[in-house]
């Protein structure tokens, strides 16, 4: 089931990235914070991975060209300000995508409807980190749009369709661009400018062509699963 | 001052009084500068064993070998943050702020429990963890939940809940392993043969040699000697031990019918000590870490105190936070795509 491999690939990605801010985070609030974040995807990814065959299988055993996630989840967390724009622009597509599923009949619908949930506290959580970083000091303005440009060229990818997701992927599109235009006027941040689409963004993480960090990270991730091949832990 | 007040209700006597009628003490009663000093310090060195006791856990969240496990330790982990903020708010009560606490971890004049300077060196760690170090924290702990500090202890109440599941889980992860393969069983019995002295040595010096026992018994602060703990809970670990299929690394360990307990061999008292002294395996890199956290989060807390100081802070009749919300309720993405 490819949809379930790419949405549950998405949600299992970033949830990792997430992970590796445990005991890192800037303040002990958003320790809580993002682990909440990170479980609430890893959730995800175990329902939508189920759907497709078994967990543990898909999560250890693959190798990079066979993941189906954007590359937008996979990108390192950087800074803060990295994370929370990665953060922002995934979860104001997740929340649209979910919303749209959750009211639609297909086979995501009742995971879609517990997701939006979720996703709401997330963006909420993202944009107000967006708002306080843009509109803190001058140092967390210039990170936060530091971070916003560097990110922008993996979001194109996000609005090209997944087969066997039945959403209106242009109105996907439509709403995320007015949902973040929105959000970077009210932080006193600029909308990116350049490319969002092109052979190495638009559809190359669904295709299973990803960034370089992503090696690393399953590497670091399928380690001790893969030296003790059949155990069950 | 007290000169008016008659000698019965001198603050030192309802202090006294509270004590002995086993009432607790609150944040705004009369307290002796010691009993405050005490609870600050003991307090504050809780809650930083449970924001360092996040690095060796967190260093194998990345690398959990099944997305279940890997959603336990970071609910885990995440838990500890949460204890982390009680502990701060609790310690927050007696006068002093969470940055101050923050600044003296950091700086080596308070400490964090002696366990966490071990290294995570397999994934069986975060059982031996589990199963022995919250073992060793929540029978330390539960007498605390009677503790005289009231905040001191409805913060432990609510810890204890939580940290008798993390035990539990740890212990059914150690379980899982000793009855896999070959490997996993090897893997297991080794971490518990790293763990097991360094969580006895979580419950503190031996009686003849604790500083601040006798005192802190007296203000009901404390309700059981080092060593009456440490002994309970050996001889709870010990059935447990066998049910897991797995050996306790101390030949000198069995039971005493006289005694009704088990005897067990001498600890290492000058590593303790060492360990205490910053010369464990990972005191430098503990602290180094949170040190770096910290200042390298600086400019996140620095932007979210001028963001709150320009949106929250309107002292004047100008309402700008009326404005901000009405922009709050546009431009939701699930409004935009409608």
């Amino acid at each position: 089931m490819p949809a379930a491999l790419a949405l549950g690939d998405d949600a299992l990605v970033l949830s990792h990235r997430l992970g590796e801010w445990a005991g890192n985070a800037p303040v002990l609030e958003e320790e809580v914070a993002l682990a909440n974040i990170a479980l609430d995807l890893l959730g995800q990814a175990r329902a939508l991975l189920s759907l497709a065959g078994d967990e543990d299988e898909l999560a250890f055993l693959r190798e990079e060209r066979a993941f189906r996630n954007v590359q937008l989840v996979e990108q390192p967390n950087g800074d803060f300000a990295h994370t929370i724009a990665r953060q922002l622009y995934f979860s104001a597509y997740q929340q649209l995508l979910y919303g749209q599923l959750a009211s639609g009949e297909g086979p995501f619908a009742p995971l879609a409807a517990k997701a939006v949930k979720e996703v709401a506290y997330h963006l909420d959580h993202a944009e107000h980190w967006t708002l306080r970083l843009g509109d803190g000091t001058p140092e967390s303005h210039a990170r936060m749009q530091r971070a916003l440009d560097a990110l922008w060229r993996y979001t194109g990818e996000l609005f090209e369709p997944v087969e066997g997701v039945s959403a209106d992927w242009p109105a996907l599109q439509d709403g995320w661009s007015a949902y973040v235009t929105d959000v970077l006027r009210r932080a006193g941040l600029t909308l990116p400018e350049g490319p969002r689409e092109g052979a190495w963004t638009a559809g190359a993480g669904r295709q299973g062509i990803h960034t370089e960090p992503f090696g690393r990270m399953l590497a670091e991730m399928q380690h001790l699963h893969r030296s003790h091949p059949g155990a069950s832990w | 001052m007290t000169t008016t007040v008659p000698d019965a209700q001198a603050p030192e006597a309802v202090f006294d009084a509270a004590l002995a009628a086993d009432e607790r003490i609150e944040p705004r009663d009369w307290m002796p500068d010691a009993y405050r000093a005490t609870l600050v310090r003991q307090i504050a060195q809780h809650a930083h064993s449970e924001i360092i006791g996040m690095q060796p856990e967190a260093n194998w969240i990345t690398r959990a070998p099944s997305l279940r496990r890997k959603a336990i330790l970071m609910a885990k982990v995440q838990d500890e943050a949460g204890h982390g903020l009680y502990l701060y708010s609790a310690a927050e009560t007696l006068g002093t702020g969470r940055e101050e606490l923050l600044d003296k971890l950091h700086s080596g004049r308070q400490r964090y429990s002696s366990i966490f300077n071990y290294p995570t060196l397999t994934w069986a760690d975060v059982g031996a963890i589990g199963w022995l170090v919250d073992g060793a924290a929540i029978t330390n702990q539960v007498p605390l939940c009677r503790c005289s500090y009231g905040p001191y202890a409805r913060a432990m109440i609510r810890i204890c809940k939580e940290e008798s599941f993390h035990q539990r889980q740890g212990y059914e992860l150690l379980l899982a392993l000793s009855r896999g393969t070959e490997a996993q069983h090897a893997m297991a019995q080794d971490a518990v043969n790293r763990w097991w002295w360094p969580s006895l040595m979580m419950f503190g010096p031996p009686d003849d040699a604790s500083a601040h026992s006798a005192q802190s018994m007296a203000w009901k602060i404390k309700r059981h000697s080092n060593d009456e703990l440490r002994q309970r809970f050996v001889d709870i670990c010990v059935p447990q031990a066998e049910s897991l299929g797995l050996t306790l690394p101390d030949p000198d360990l069995r039971w005493n019918e006289q005694r009704g307990h088990h005897d067990f061999g001498a600890i290492d008292w000058d590593e303790f000590h060492e360990v205490l002294r910053g010369n464990g395996p990972c005191n430098e890199q503990r602290i180094e870490r949170r040190r770096r956290a910290h200042e390298e989060g600086a400019w996140v807390r620095e932007a979210a105190a001028a963001y709150a100081a320009k949106h929250d802070g309107h002292h004047g009749t100008h309402d700008k936070h009326a404005e901000h919300t009405e922009h709050d309720n546009h431009g939701k993405p699930e409004e935009a795509a409608a």
